[in-house]
């Protein structure tokens, strides 16, 4: 047993004088920090790694069986969800690593961010970080097209339709997007290739000068209102306060780290083991054309964002936006690199953090149950509440016919069931007029489309007959000089008694 | 300084000898006559010329280097319009009856050997009741979305974003800047076929310069717009 001991020794010491590694590491390991800095709050980059790890690992172990070509990916995946022994577990890791890898990146930088520290002299440091964070959403993106399956096939339409709608440029890129003129076998291939060779690569090697640059700077010490960062002063200042302050990083602060991610871990093995592999969904086939394509979580504010705006700002917006946020996020620290580094002193900074985050966090639930896509299947799924139809004339009921035939229901809402696009129509009669009602329905406007062409007289008579019926508890809407001329219409005015009319 | 400190120390544990107790350097490895010649400062700055040269000389080699890769990098972005689109044939004309927008397939003209399924390309048909037909694609001219058809309300709807077009194809509502995509096509006796191979998007719109519908045909071709 001693000799196994010395041998190991031995042979510890043979590799130590030609590599020099371990006296290295150590020495990287033991670099001193501000106490200040050995804090809880300071646990989200090597968490980040942590993932990257974990991702590197389970991403070559799914490599060994997927099969990056059109026409085998999907069972491929199949193959690995059922096939294999814990191949779906792998799966799940790989998935739902690329999730927490996201969340804890922008957890990272939020922290960064609000701690100041990618100022001076730290500002590379930031820039690098940001090269990072859209190489991680890359991998995101890259690898639910991996994922070939339908969302993968129309997610990559919707990214050929946004190149395609760049000036002068548009077509080419489209044609250098997907490896041709549609997306098929050479699609995936470079998707394939982005995902395992070429983002990868980026990947680490930046996340090696980042740390690099991490060690050489010096983890940034907590922030102190009137700590303030001069270019002038500041290393001096720093060197002075981890001179009095300072501790080895391992021990003192990596023991947060390594239980954080640890934490991490365990926590993405949890998900994977409860919530199991992220699809595939249907294949890859373009003649199904029964799908709602959505991207994955870490896209679905986009998807959002792109529903929401007007047609004649969407371009403009979809070009010059991203530009502008990643040349922000650049530019950042250049611009305030000296200054305060506590939030408490930086009122704007707090905002911003605020307001993006309760941005993409609504944009985000919005994209979940996207109200504003038609439910499909509505109209024939949905049948019209009953006391929608009780008491109401032969005309009235089939007007509720017409109402579901035509496809109403998809956008419009009845009782909370149907689609959300247009408004929920239990009340209409109570805010619009029936002229109002006929108008709106005959040529459309306000995002619905006109239904002159596809409703007969009759059957535009049963539904507008149908429609003032619904106007809850309140009298339908009238013209105001209806109240003064003889009533004569086809529908007289309610009793103002509140009740549902009864015939 | 620690690592080189904890080097020696290590390397003295393993019996090597310490600097300090060596004896002096052997003449062997003082560096002969020629040696200490070809070190002289003007050797130097020859041999830095030497380096800039072979520097040069690289960089000339690597953009050489550079037109085969850029070409083949490149190569999907530089093919010519007509490459990739051909004619495809869709159906009989039987089989799309008047009055009626049906679902077409066809296997896209410029399919690859891994293609799989993805070489399969849906497109809507329109029989019109006066006898004239229209292929559109099924992609929303929004973000490409596959639109479905519903006859009883006589439009095509996008699950995506919510889009809708009129049987024509004109723009109803929603986000779409357009109406959708539509092929050019042609009857040949009883044979409907239309000129296919690319991916719509709004670049193609673009090209089209003032025309409201795009024209995937190339230019010329009058005969085939006679439906």
């Amino acid at each position: 047993m001693i000799d196994l001991k010395k041998r190991g020794l031995q042979l510890f010491r043979w590799v130590e004088i030609r590599s020099g590694m371990a006296g290295t590491v150590t020495g990287m390991a033991e670099h001193p920090t501000p106490v200040s800095a050995a804090s809880w709050w300071y646990v989200f980059g090597s968490a980040a790694m942590m993932l990257l790890a974990l991702q590197v690992m389970t991403g070559i172990l799914l490599a060994l069986v997927y099969s990056p070509s059109a026409s085998n990916a999907w069972p491929s995946l199949q193959f690995i969800n059922h096939n294999l022994p814990l191949g779906w577990f792998l799966r799940a890791m790989h998935g739902w690593g690329s999730d927490f890898m996201i969340a804890i990146v922008l957890i990272h930088l939020t922290q960064v961010f609000l701690f100041g520290a990618y100022k001076f002299p730290r500002e590379l440091t930031w820039i690098v970080g940001v090269f990072l964070l859209l190489l991680t959403l890359g991998m995101a993106f890259t690898g639910q097209v991996l994922r070939f399956d339908q969302d993968a096939y129309w997610g990559l339409g919707i990214g050929a339709s946004i190149t395609g709608s760049i000036p002068v440029m548009g077509g080419p890129m489209v044609h250098l997007l997907l490896g041709g003129p549609i997306v098929g076998g050479a699609t995936l291939s470079r998707f394939f290739t982005l995902h395992v060779f070429i983002i990868p690569g980026l990947l680490l090697s930046l996340v090696g000068l980042h740390l690099f640059l991490v060690l050489r700077l010096g983890i940034n010490e907590w922030p102190m209102p009137g700590r303030i960062v001069r270019k002038a002063d500041y290393q001096r200042n720093y060197a002075a306060l981890t001179k009095s302050t300072g501790v080895p990083f391992a021990p003192d602060a990596a023991w947060k780290d390594a239980v954080f991610a640890a934490a991490i871990l365990l926590a993405v093995m949890a998900c994977a083991f409860f919530l199991g592999p992220i699809g595939p969904s249907g294949t890859p086939d373009p003649t199904i054309i029964q799908t709602a394509p959505k991207p994955d979580l870490p896209f679905l504010w986009i998807f959002a964002i792109l529903a929401y705006l007007p047609p004649e700002m969407e371009t403009i917006v979809l070009l010059a936006v991203p530009p502008l946020l990643i040349g922000g996020l650049l530019l950042l620290p250049l611009i305030a690199s000296e200054g305060e580094k506590h939030w408490s002193r930086r009122p704007v900074a707090v905002l911003m953090v605020t307001l993006i985050a309760v941005t993409l966090g609504i944009f985000t639930r919005l994209g979940t149950y996207a109200p504003w896509s038609p439910v499909m299947d509505a109209w024939s799924s949905a049948p019209v509440p009953a006391r929608y139809l009780e008491h109401r004339t032969p005309l009235e009921r089939r007007g509720a016919m017409v109402f579901q035939e035509k496809q109403c229901r998809n956008c419009h809402s009845l009782e909370k069931v149907g689609g959300q696009r247009g408004p929920a129509l239990d009340r209409v009669a109570a805010d619009m007029t029936e002229d109002q009602i006929i108008r709106q329905v005959l040529q459309g406007g306000g995002n619905m489309p006109a239904y002159g062409n596809a409703l007969s007289p009759a059957e535009t008579q049963a539904l507008t007959s149908f429609l003032m019926s619904l106007h809850g508890n309140q009298r339908p809407a009238m013209d105001a000089s209806e109240g003064i001329k003889p009533q004569n219409g086809s529908h007289p005015a309610t009793p103002a008694t509140g009740a549902p009319p009864v015939q | 300084m620690s690592q080189s400190t904890e080097d020696r120390k290590l390397a003295g544990r393993d019996g090597a000898g310490r600097e300090d107790q060596l004896a002096p350097v052997p003449v062997e490895w003082r560096g002969s006559e020629q040696e200490k010649l070809a070190a002289r400062p003007s050797e130097s700055s020859r041999r830095a010329f030497l380096f800039k040269l072979a520097v040069g000389l690289n960089g000339l080699v690597g953009l050489v280097l550079a037109a085969p890769i850029l070409g083949f990098l490149l190569g999907p972005a530089m093919k010519k319009r007509a490459d990739n689109h051909a004619w495809v044939e869709i159906g009989s004309v039987g089989s799309f009856p008047q009055g009626e927008t049906r679902l077409a397939e066809y296997i896209n003209p410029t399919n690859g050997p891994s293609d799989g399924e993805t070489a399969k390309i849906a497109c809507w048909v329109r029989h019109a009741s006066d006898g004239s037909f229209q292929v559109f694609a099924v992609n929303c001219a929004h973000l490409g979305c596959p639109v479905r058809w519903f006859a009883q309300s006589k439009l095509f709807l996008c699950p995506c974003h919510g889009g809708a077009y009129y049987e024509d194809g004109s723009r109803a509502s929603g986000p779409p800047p357009r109406g959708l995509f539509v092929y050019q096509h042609r009857i040949a006796g009883e044979r409907l076929s239309i000129y296919a191979g690319e991916l719509p998007t709004l670049y193609n719109e673009a090209c089209a310069g003032s025309k409201p519908l795009v024209r995937l045909a190339p230019v010329g071709d009058e005969e085939v717009r006679r439906a």
